[in-house]
């Protein structure tokens, strides 16, 4: 297995690369819906969406957590993924670009290993955070 | 109110085999620039047998149950109410195209705040290969909007 080398002196402190999507559309909801097999109608379906009380249709929670998927998988690889969680704090609208981060936050040895738990989130352009969680990857 | 007689009830187990073309779609949908996701010879050239399954797939996957509608129904919880609560994804081994996953789900608890104005289920899903190994366990909380 070719391995993307992983800088030997990775701190607690150190940032992935982040990156902001474009603006969440109806269209990007309808790819995912057909993507990942979620056939909730709440997040294509206005008139769905209104008579379950909500103001109009909103992104998928896991089309954002695959967004950090994203930001792990480009930081190392993904077989290097020991654990990796959010909570969903808010809801995820229409329009709002998403900027997906990360920081490590503790470098440990766990099973022979040496791994770091990082912190990530996702945040619209306010800054109000949408998804929260952590991650674990194996460092070598 | 969710019936918590239900605490620890197993779903009906599944096997789900992982296609090529669901994964290339899910890496476009997404925006995933990596090759790996969506090229079979990028794949080969990173190592893997064929195109991963990337971290969160497997969630998309669980949800081609034969009978997506089991828990809900067996709990009498409407789709228009809930919400996604918490995900996690714990990973035991890769899993690539050509591969056949099985799902083994388990209502690991349901409880209730605000008086019941919200209930939560937790699904515990423990996912195997065609081989017999652990490929990962997923935890997901589900969150019931009452009234």
């Amino acid at each position: 297995m070719k391995l993307q080398s992983i800088q030997p002196g990775i701190q607690p402190g150190e940032t992935l690369p982040p990156f902001t999507t474009e603006p969440i559309s109806r269209h990007l909801l309808a790819m995912y819906l057909g993507a990942s097999g979620d056939l909730n109608p709440i997040h294509v379906d206005i008139d769905f969406a209104r008579k379950a009380g909500m103001p109009d249709v909103f992104a998928h929670g896991m089309l954002s957590m695959a967004w950090l998927g994203r930001l792990l998988v480009n930081w190392v690889p993904q077989e290097r993924i020991r654990d990796f969680g959010v909570r969903f704090t808010a809801i995820t609208q229409l329009g709002e670009r998403i900027t997906c981060s990360g920081t490590v936050t503790e470098v440990f040895e766990a099973d022979g290993e040496r791994r770091a738990r990082l912190s990530i989130q996702t945040a619209n352009e306010q800054g109000q955070v949408k998804l929260s969680g952590d991650a674990v990857v194996a460092l070598s | 109110m969710l019936d918590r007689q239900y605490i620890g009830h197993r779903l009906q187990p599944y096997s789900v085999p992982v296609e090529a073309g669901r994964l290339r779609f899910f890496a476009k949908a997404v925006g995933e620039p990596n090759p790996i996701y969506r090229d079979e010879a990028a794949a080969r050239l990173a190592g893997h047998p064929s195109l991963p399954v990337p971290p969160t797939f497997l969630f998309c996957l669980e949800m081609e149950s034969p009978d997506p509608g089991e828990m809900r129904r067996l709990l009498g919880v409407d789709i228009a109410r809930i919400l996604h609560g918490e995900q996690r994804f714990t990973y035991h081994a890769m899993a690539h195209a050509g591969d056949v996953l099985t799902f083994e789900q388990r209502i690991a608890d349901l409880y209730d705040k605000k008086g019941g104005a919200l209930e939560f289920i937790v699904r515990e899903t423990r996912v195997s290969n065609q081989r017999g190994e652990h490929v990962a366990d997923l935890h997901c909380v589900t969150v019931v909007r009452n009234g």
